[in-house]
Formats: structure tokens, sequence, C-alpha cells
């Protein structure tokens, strides 16, 4: 691609109206239902808005309400920082690894272990089978292998004790954590160059660890970024499986995230510009630890 | 000449000999790695075969006591008794199926012909605007739907879309994730040259991108109809739609789920019912998948 910038620019966009004409479909659609709900809730989240009268503007009356006034939203808050900083990274880390040690296994191998691990994500709604297996009662899986096992007296409330709750979701979203940037780096790897393990293993390379540290995670880069990204957009949008799991609101609101607490000021008490309030912390979230971990990895794979 | 080839040969055989360079690895590591693989795939797949013995157990062994992994008397009870359901739930159990098969089908159809268009572009031509759409594109697969979803919602309403079909349809395709990975594979799979041979011979853009670009990125299409097909099969439909005939497949699963465990059998039938589609459809699209995704990095 050649930089021609002595072209005037309204001559260069005659030029290219074919493109335009080309992206404009995608790029419709897209502003309307994703660039615009984003900007509109930074707006939104300066005003009182009901969806019946106009917009006023409150100023920061929002966000202070959030911090000060609103000790679910805290809680919501604590509940999503440790859900994603427990889920993402152990995503990140469970897809890296499980893809590294399938690598030189045979083609079918690999090929059906690869879909055993993303078959949770294949199988989207059927995590409320885990609602059964770690129902109440006696009849639920866990409670009765556990007790047949001598390890429990009693039947555990599993999803309505806030004991319990929190841990049983993590285990959900662990298992539902190889996703797509577990794909990605599974494809990373089988398309890096043989000759560099080969140069490596002459050069006196001992043992798998030094070959993971001194050969393949420099040249994983660019699937690590991408491995990143999917998973701090999973990890912060956590919700639904609690919602499914321990019902709405949980018990104490111990599994509460800010993606239902949005929805509860969104969908039930129509307080717009509180919900888009909500939405814009989940977005400042998201972005900074995008910047982060995007900082982290460059300076990793730089050295 | 056959001394020529000989030596051919020799180089030939001494460079496979040379590519046999034993990489280091201990046994005890590989059998390490076995267990750990066995152990994590044993955590992934039994709540998945788990839901399918549900499926396929009677009433009595459902309530029994202690409960079973394994099903000893398995039956088609409720799938039948899913297909039933019509009495129990406001519109026939059809309906959902026919929304969701309609509306799958169709979005990933459109949103594959779409996505591609616009990654073709971004991908090969530097007209202005490129780098800032480009970025926009990255930055926005940090967004999943359920975060956008209120300000989404004050847009639909703004557009009058709130419980019709178009609320469904248009906000699943408007991800990114699918003209990012579609953009990644033509920058690689489609050389420049060829592109300029086909202008200088005369063929118009959309012409190069029907003939040329989509034909060079089949692997890159079945990677995009199985991500947009699994999103949208698996979408309830219930954000922006209040009316029952509208709503999709796995909202009936939300309902049986609700159920407690008078409804195990039938929502696992439902779920069952749900993942086959996803699953099938990967394991014919595997390697096409794979080979798009090699190319998945960020740089």
């Amino acid at each position: 691609m050649k930089k021609n910038s002595n072209v005037p620019l309204a001559r260069r966009i005659k030029k290219n109206s074919v493109y335009y004409v080309m992206i404009a479909p995608f790029f419709l659609i897209f502003f309307l239902f994703i660039f615009i709900p984003v900007i509109s809730a930074v707006v939104l989240s300066f005003t009182s808005f009901d969806m019946v009268q106009l917009p006023e503007f409150t100023g920061f009356d929002n966000y202070i309400r959030l911090l000060f006034d609103d000790e679910i939203f805290l809680k919501a808050l604590q509940n999503t920082l440790i859900f994603a900083v427990v889920t993402g990274p152990v995503g990140f880390l469970l897809s890296f690894v499980v893809a590294w040690l399938i690598n030189e296994l045979n083609p079918a191998l690999r090929k059906f272990i690869t879909l055993v691990m993303y078959a949770p994500t294949l199988a989207g709604n059927i995590y409320f089978i885990w609602q059964f297996i770690f129902a109440s009662d006696s009849k639920g899986l866990a409670n009765s292998v556990l007790s047949s096992l001598g390890i429990l007296q009693d039947p555990v409330n599993w999803l309505t004790d806030a004991k319990y709750s929190f841990a049983v979701v993590i285990i959900v979203l662990i298992w539902m954590s190889l996703g797509t940037g577990f794909l990605s780096f599974v494809a990373g790897l089988q398309s890096l160059d043989r000759s560099y393990f080969e140069a490596a293993a002459i050069d006196g390379i001992k043992n798998r660890w030094q070959e993971l540290f001194y050969v393949t995670l420099p040249q994983m880069g660019p699937q690590l970024m991408f491995g990143a990204v999917m998973q701090i957009s999973t990890a912060f949008a956590v919700g639904s499986v609690n919602q499914a799991l321990t019902g709405f609101p949980s018990s104490n609101y111990s599994t509460h995230t800010l993606l239902l607490h949005m929805l509860d000021y969104g969908t039930v008490r129509f307080e717009m510009g509180y919900s888009s309030a909500i939405a814009v912390v989940l977005f400042i979230l998201m972005m900074a630890s995008w910047l982060l971990v995007n900082k982290v990895l460059k300076k990793y794979s730089e050295n | 000449m056959p001394e020529k080839q000989n030596f051919i040969k020799k180089q030939i055989l001494e460079y496979k000999s040379r590519k046999r360079v034993r990489l280091s690895r201990s046994l005890g590591g590989t059998i390490m790695i076995f267990i750990f693989l066995a152990v994590v795939g044993a955590f992934m797949i039994l709540p998945i075969l788990y839901s399918i013995v549900q499926s396929l157990k009677p009433i009595n062994e459902i309530f029994a006591y202690p409960p079973k992994f394994f099903v000893r008397n398995p039956t088609f009870d409720n799938f039948r008794q899913v297909l039933r359901l019509t009495d129990n739930l406001y519109v026939p159990f059809t309906r959902y199926l026919a929304n969701s098969v309609g509306i799958s089908v169709i979005g990933t159809a459109v949103y594959v012909v779409i996505a591609s268009l616009t990654a073709y572009p971004l991908a090969k031509v530097n007209f202005p605007g490129v780098v800032v759409l480009s970025q926009i594109i990255v930055w926005t697969l940090l967004f999943r739907q359920e975060v956008t979803a209120i300000p989404q919602y004050i847009v639909i309403a703004k557009l009058g879309m709130v419980d019709t079909y178009w609320a469904i349809l248009l906000p699943a395709m408007s991800g990114t994730m699918g003209v990012f990975l579609m953009k990644q594979f033509i920058i690689t799979a489609i050389p420049d040259a060829t592109l300029e041979a086909a202008r200088i011979d005369g063929a118009g853009e959309f012409r190069i991108f029907f003939r040329i670009v989509m034909p060079a990125v089949k692997p890159a299409i079945m990677t995009l109809v199985i991500f947009t097909f699994q999103s949208m099969w698996n979408a309830t439909g219930v954000q922006y739609v209040y009316s029952e005939q509208l709503k999709m497949l796995p909202s009936v699963l939300q309902t049986l789920a609700a159920g407690g465990i008078a409804r195990t059998g039938a929502g696992s039938a439902v779920g069952v019912i749900l993942m086959i589609p996803p699953i099938l459809v990967f394991i014919i699209s595997q390697s096409s998948v794979m080979e798009t995704m090699s190319h998945s990095g960020l740089k």
C-alpha cells in the first residue's frame, strides 16, 4: 500500500468510492447497533432518562450515586472484578497450556481433543445442566457423590448458599473458557516454523520448558494478543451464567455483577441514565485491562 | 545426467535426515501431559454427556435416589414430551424451532456476505479512513453484545423495532469478529499482484470480489459460517422481543430449566437438540476453522 498524500483528499475519496459502497452495508449496521449505542451510553450516563421524557442533564450525579449511594453496585463491582481476575487469566492460561500440550499429538487425536475442549463453548446454553449437577437436594449429583464418599453429611445448597455459589459460578465459567482464543492458540502453534525448534534443539535446548520460553512463546505474540482480547471481553461480560444458576437477584447479591446490575436498572426500573453509567464503568474496565495486557504482552514479545 | 540426478537424490536424503532432529522429550513428561489432558477433558465433556444421559432417562430414573450418572432403560420419551409441550407453551414447539432455523440461516448468510465485502477493501486497499476503521474493528472485539444491551435497546426502541424479527437479526449481525477474521485471512491469502492483474484486465471491484476473493477464502467463509451460526443459534431472542411467537428455541430451554427438577428430562432433551447442529457444523468445518484461526493474530 502506497501513501499518496499529495493527492487531495476529496479526489482520493471519489476515486475509491466503490470501496465505500462495499463496506456500507456492514458499517451501517455496525454504527446503528454498536457505535451509536456505545456513544449514547457515554452521553446518557450524564443524564436522567426514563425513555418517556427527554433526557435531563444531571452532570456527574449518576456516578456519584454509584460510588456513594449504591451498596449493591459496589458489591457488583467487587464481584465482577474477582470473577474477571480469576476466570480471565485462568481461562487464558488453560487455553494456552492445552493448546501447547496437544500440539505434537497426531492430527486425528489433536482434532478430537480440540473438539472436546471447545464443546462447552459450542454447546452454548447447555450450561444449565450444572443446575442439576449442583442441585440443592440429595438428588443433585454433586451432593450425592460427595455424601456417598463420606465427605458430606448433609446436602449443601450449592446455588443459594453464598458460601458456595460464587465458587460454583467460577467453576462453570472456567468450564466455558476455552473459546475462540483457544482455537487461535491451537492454530497458531501449528503454523509455527519447525526449523526454529530444530535449530534450538541443536543449540542445546534441553527440555520442553526451555523450548516453550525461548522458542515457542516469542513467536506467539499476535495469537496471545487476540486470545487476551477474547478473554477480557468474556470475563467482564459475566452475568448470564450467574443468573441461570443462582437466580436473579442471587441471595444477598452474592454473585451479582455489573452486567446484571445494568440490566436490572435498564429493563426493570427503566433508569436508562443510571444504567448507562454502569455500562460506561464496564467499558472503562474492559478498555483499561486491554491496554494493560497489551502493554505487558508487547513488552514481553520485544524482549 | 544420471550423476546429477544421483547428486540431487543424495542432497534430498541428507536434507531429510537433517529434518529428523530429535526434539528433547522425556517419557515422564509425556505421561504427565496425558494425565493432565485426561483430567481437563473429563471436566469438559462429562457435563455434556450427563445432559445427553438425562435426556434419555425415563421419569423414574430421573427421580431415582441416589442419582445415577448412567441410564439403565434409555427412552426417547423426553423428546416426545418436548414435541407435545404445545399444551403448556403459548405457541407450538415447532414455531420456536422455525424461528431459530430461519433467523440463524438468513442471518448467517447475510452476515457472511456483508462481512466479507467489508473485509476485502480493509485488507487490500489504501482508501481514506482505512486505518481508523480497522482500529475500530479491533477495539470492538472487546464489546460483547451483552455489554451494550441497554444502550442498544434504546436505539432499537427509537427505530421502532422492538418486538420484531429485526430486533433479533440486526444486532446479531453488527459484531466485528467475522470482519476481523476475514480481513486477516485475505491479507495473506490473496497476493496483491493477482488483484493488480485483474484490475489491468479491466475487472471491476465487485467482479474481483466475487470471482477472485471469495473463491480464495473458502476456509474463512466456513469459519464465519460456524461462528455466526453458533452465536445466532444460541440466542434466545428474549431481550428485545416479548411476543412468544417471535422467540427462539433457547428461550424454551430457559423456561424448562426454570421448572426445576421435574423438567430435567425435557430440558435436557431441548439442550441436546440445541447442541447437535453447532457441534456437527464444527466437526465438518474444523480444518477450515483451524486454517482461518492461524491468521487470527493481533499485530
